[in-house]
């Protein structure tokens, strides 16, 4: 036992004496944290709009006033006439233009009917979409307005609740992801590095031929990493905690738990990758091209899977960090118990066995 | 005799660590230098120094009658050098590599080719010409860097431990390859693990702990220190040192 | 000039006897540009709803099978009671839950007005935006068609109402693919171009072969510029590649000039490979370069507005973005592609990303010591 715990020293040695390798561990994901949490977000707002008033009268004034108001849109500057959309949707900036009519008002008082034009650069379906229906809510604001001395027959008013995340931010949707890859680049990538590294020295061998069963070896291989990938969840957690304002609403040992689960199929698959790979190189091209961009694509958390065609849908169930990034939300930010989670670290806890059974055998069948 | 190699008080020092310690000597025309030390005595600090790989802390220094101080990339063309490291590109082949550092340096294509037939017909690689030099030999690959070395005949050589890893055999013939260029007036300057190859040396000199401590024919060292052979000149003096093997 | 042909032919030797690159080459684009859009869809449909209809009127079984019919959503379950109903958000079975009041159309009639209530699972912001905003659209439909059909024509006539007519221009089949696939193939270049050149020339301070050319006459210019030709050759040729790839299996045709493409890439890739040789000065080993080559391009895939928009971005976010040239390249690629945009409409973007690669070059070479 006394061996085994002067073996875990020396791994932790090596994992804190190299600088860079350190930078990486906890530089990423800070900085992954820093960027998801506050510069992307969903919501689309400050687009620029044009538009092209012909009326130039008190309902169209009135409602420009309205958008300008608004955090959606700069209202860019005024166009003279609609030839001009085209060019100005060219140059790049301009996300939507808005057209009155000529006698606007006047038509608005006279046949309460008028009618405006809105025009998106639809590039973008989304945010095209999403500016034309807030641009549509407005003027039905507007027009509320007008009306509020006529009493509408038979109003059906709405009472929107958004759960778990009022704000539309896109740090809740997106801190479960970043926590799922970033145990996966340090167990994964990390681990079959310092496990082909020392095959590549030679120390491998030394290690082997020493009393010591090779099942404590790549223990005590594991266990640096495991500590390291706690650090690095606590770390994202306090980050998201205090920076974020993202709430922890179920229970952190539940969270801990499912965690070392997913740390343990992380670090089985780390292992696999070092029987596989003959060099450092090769072990860091086989985790960022075999592992971490299948998890980047198909965990759910960067793209929605339930639009991809069957075939990445079905793929996606092989995936763990997509099971893992289910139980992450679940647990932290919808404040669920194991009882709403027990399928998904049923499946978590397979791949781990799956994994590890998988990678021991390899390993063993390499030293052969 | 023509000096090809003149330094004075030459100095390189990272930090507080001084590398290479005010050494002064002179190298004439067609001469074998040999430059003995122990790992870490500053051999191949002051062999970068000559080639312009490395800029001097302070010192004189001249290669080929240029300043090592104000025109380092003169002497790039007078010079040719072979590190440790093995230094051909292993995935083009044998004559590729030879065309590209004689083109490089600047040869005709006429000289390109007669030299390039040349070398392949001394080396004896009519038949590996057209194979990769990864897929040669050490001993060959070494013997080959030395002849692309000097493609450009140029007035010295550097050698930064060349025959690291070799058999004795291809040593030898190594070696020969050393007096044959000699002999056509290219100045050796050699560094060297192996101490029975100091004796092949015309003069030899031994650094420790960046300084020279000895200077002579391998002949009159032995005499100096009533020494049956360059071993025991050497340890004699690597017993005075003061920095370990790294 | 002759040593620079020497460099140059000794590079493409190298290039296409190295399996690995040629791999790369023509794998990454096909896997990028193939699968890559296919997952980045953010089109919202197929939004699962909950409908709990406490009233089991006509208007309540009119409203859910207007929204249910809308092609947006699918229905998840009809609910007894809200609570089991967010059991269905808290099992992700669910994304919104729709709760009609008892007494709905009762209340409607009588007293006029009446509240349905919405819940989102907002986890996902812009599923939870979206998905909100159909459903309104569609209920206020619904409550525009109630009127009509029930109430008289003449009461609603009095009333001003504000028609808006919308149209989406450049892409009316609001097709995702016409959106990612530009951008995409303008990842792919960034990486192949910059990950490119630090690897290789990583590759030759390793095994010493930097330190050969050292000594040699060669020029630093020179040495740079015999890196820099052939990976911006192979950086042109896989912009073909994808520009191919877009048209054979997503029809995409760029709307403007294609020589106008071929003018921004060859500036774009100039400064790209200025940024991979910069790395290569600052790294000893293939790995070092390879860690710092991914730190930076996962800053450049979310920071350059591949999949977020960069105006929504805060003031700080929108000045890294406005110092990485991937985000002119992603912007400049998408107004040419999708709206045809003109040479004067790019010029002020191809200025800056020159003026980058001036900038990264310089440093490079500056940084790129031939002595120590």
């Amino acid at each position: 036992m006394k061996q085994f715990f002067s073996f875990i020293r020396k791994e932790f040695s090596h994992v804190f004496r190299d600088r860079k390798t350190l930078l990486m561990l906890f530089g990423v994901p800070v900085v992954q944290i820093v960027l998801f949490g506050f510069a992307l977000t969903n919501e689309i707002k400050n687009s620029n709009i044009v538009i092209v008033d012909n009326a130039k009268d008190m309902a169209s004034q009135q409602i420009i006033t309205k958008l300008a108001s608004t955090q959606y849109f700069k209202i860019n500057k005024a166009l003279l006439s609609s030839s001009q959309i085209d060019d100005a949707f060219k140059s790049g900036d301009i996300k939507l233009a808005i057209v009155f009519p000529e006698n606007f008002y006047n038509d608005l008082l006279h046949t309460n009917k008028a009618q405006i034009q809105i025009i998106a650069d639809a590039s973008d379906p989304n945010t095209g979409n999403t500016l034309t229906n807030y641009v549509t809510s407005v003027v039905a604001d507007y027009q509320a307005q007008l009306n509020a001395t006529i009493k509408a027959p038979e109003q059906i008013n709405l009472d929107t609740r958004m759960l778990y995340n009022p704000d539309l931010k896109g740090a809740p949707n997106f801190v479960p992801g970043v926590i799922a890859m970033v145990m996966l680049l340090v167990c994964v990538m990390m681990t079959s590095i310092s496990i082909v590294r020392e095959k590549e020295l030679g120390t491998m061998e030394v290690l082997l031929v020493s009393p010591f069963k090779p099942i404590y070896v790549i223990l005590a291989k594991a266990v640096p990493y495991l500590v390291l990938s706690l650090i690095n969840l606590t770390v994202i957690l306090l980050l998201s905690y205090f920076a974020l304002d993202l709430p922890i609403r179920g229970s952190l040992i539940l969270l801990y738990a499912e965690s070392i689960l997913y740390i343990v199929t992380c670090l089985a698959l780390g292992l696999l990758v070092s029987t596989g790979a003959k060099s450092q190189y090769g072990a860091m091209t086989i985790s960022l091209v075999g592992m971490m961009l299948p998890t980047l694509m198909l965990s759910g958390y960067m793209f929605p899977i339930e639009n991809m065609p069957l075939v990445l849908r079905i793929l996606s169930n092989i995936v763990p960090a997509k099971w893992f990034y289910i139980i992450i939300k679940d647990v932290m930010l919808k404040g669920l118990d194991i009882t709403y989670i027990w399928k998904e670290t049923l499946i978590l806890f397979g791949m781990a066995m799956f994994f590890l059974m998988l990678s021991l055998r390899n390993f063993k069948t390499r030293l052969e | 005799m023509e000096t090809v190699i003149r330094t004075k008080d030459l100095t390189k020092r990272f930090g507080d660590f001084v590398a290479v310690d005010k050494i002064t000597f002179e190298v004439q025309k067609g001469e074998i230098f040999g430059f003995l030390g122990a790992n870490g005595a500053g051999k191949t600090t002051a062999m970068r120094m000559l080639c312009g790989l490395s800029r001097p802390t302070s010192g004189e220094a001249m290669v080929a009658g240029i300043d090592v101080y104000h025109k380092p990339e003169d002497i790039k063309k007078n010079i040719g050098y072979m590190s440790q490291k093995f230094s051909l590109y292993e995935d083009l082949t044998v004559l590729e590599n030879i065309k590209f550092y004689a083109g490089i340096y600047g040869l005709t294509d006429k000289q390109i080719k007669d030299k390039s037939d040349e070398l392949v017909e001394k080396l004896g690689l009519q038949s590996q010409a057209k194979v990769l030099v990864k897929l040669l030999p050490l001993g060959w690959r070494q013997k080959l860097a030395f002849s692309v070395a000097i493609v450009h005949e140029p007035k010295v050589v550097f050698l930064d431990e060349p025959t690291g890893g070799v058999d004795p055999s291809t040593r030898k013939q190594f070696w020969d390859m050393i007096y044959d260029a000699s002999e056509r007036g290219i100045t050796i300057f050699v560094t060297t693990h192996y101490l029975d190859e100091a004796e092949y040396c015309d003069r030899i000199c031994i650094m420790v702990d960046g300084k020279i401590k000895a200077l002579d024919t391998p002949f009159q060292l032995k005499q100096n220190f009533k020494a049956d052979n360059i071993t025991e000149v050497f340890y004699q003096l690597a017993r005075t040192a003061k920095r370990g093997d790294d | 000039m002759r040593t620079l042909k020497f460099l140059l032919q000794k590079e493409f030797r190298q290039i296409f006897r190295n399996k690995n690159i040629l791999r790369m080459m023509f794998m990454v684009p096909v896997i990028q540009l193939i699968i890559l859009p296919q997952a980045a869809n953010y089109t919202i449909k197929n939004i699962n709803i909950a409908v709990v209809d406490l009233d089991r009127s006509s208007y309540s079984s009119k409203l859910v099978n207007k929204v249910l019919s809308s092609g947006y959503f699918k229905l998840a379950e009809f609910s007894h009671t809200y609570k089991e109903a967010y059991h269905l958000i808290e099992n992700d079975k669910a994304d919104i839950v729709i709760e009609i009041p008892q007494g709905f159309e009762h209340n409607l009639e009588r007293e006029g007005n009446q509240k349905i209530s919405l819940s989102v699972d907002a986890i996902n912001g812009v599923k939870a935006s979206v998905g909100s905003a159909y459903l309104t659209r569609i209920i206020q439909d619904f409550n525009g068609q109630i009127r009509l059909d029930w109430v008289q024509p003449s009461m609603m006539n009095q009333m001003p109402t504000i028609d808006v007519a919308s149209s989406n221009w450049y892409n009316p089949n609001l097709s995702y693919y016409l959106f990612m696939v530009p951008g995409i193939l303008v990842l792919l270049v960034t990486m192949i171009g910059g990950n490119m050149t630090a690897q290789n020339i990583v590759i030759e301070k390793e095994s010493g072969t930097i330190e050969q050319i050292n000594v040699t006459p060669v020029k630093k210019y020179q040495f740079i510029l015999g890196k820099l030709i052939p990976f911006w050759l192979l950086g042109v040729i896989i912009f073909t590649l994808g520009l191919t790839i877009a048209r054979v299996v997503y029809g995409i045709i760029p709307l403007g000039s294609i020589a106008l493409l071929y003018l921004f890439v060859s500036v774009y890739l100039i400064a790209i490979m200025g940024f991979g040789l910069l790395i290569s000065t600052y790294s000893e080993t293939p790995m070092q370069a390879n860690s710092l080559i991914f730190f930076f391009l996962q800053i450049f895939n979310m920071m350059g507005g591949l999949y977020t928009p960069i105006d929504s971005m805060p003031a700080w976010a929108r000045v890294i973005t406005d110092v990485i040239p991937i985000s002119y390249f992603i912007k400049v690629m998408r107004m040419i592609v999708i709206k045809g945009s003109h040479f004067h409409d790019i010029i002020p973007h191809i200025l800056i990303v020159l003026l980058m690669g001036v900038i990264l070059n310089t440093w490079a070479i500056i940084n790129y010591r031939k002595t120590t």
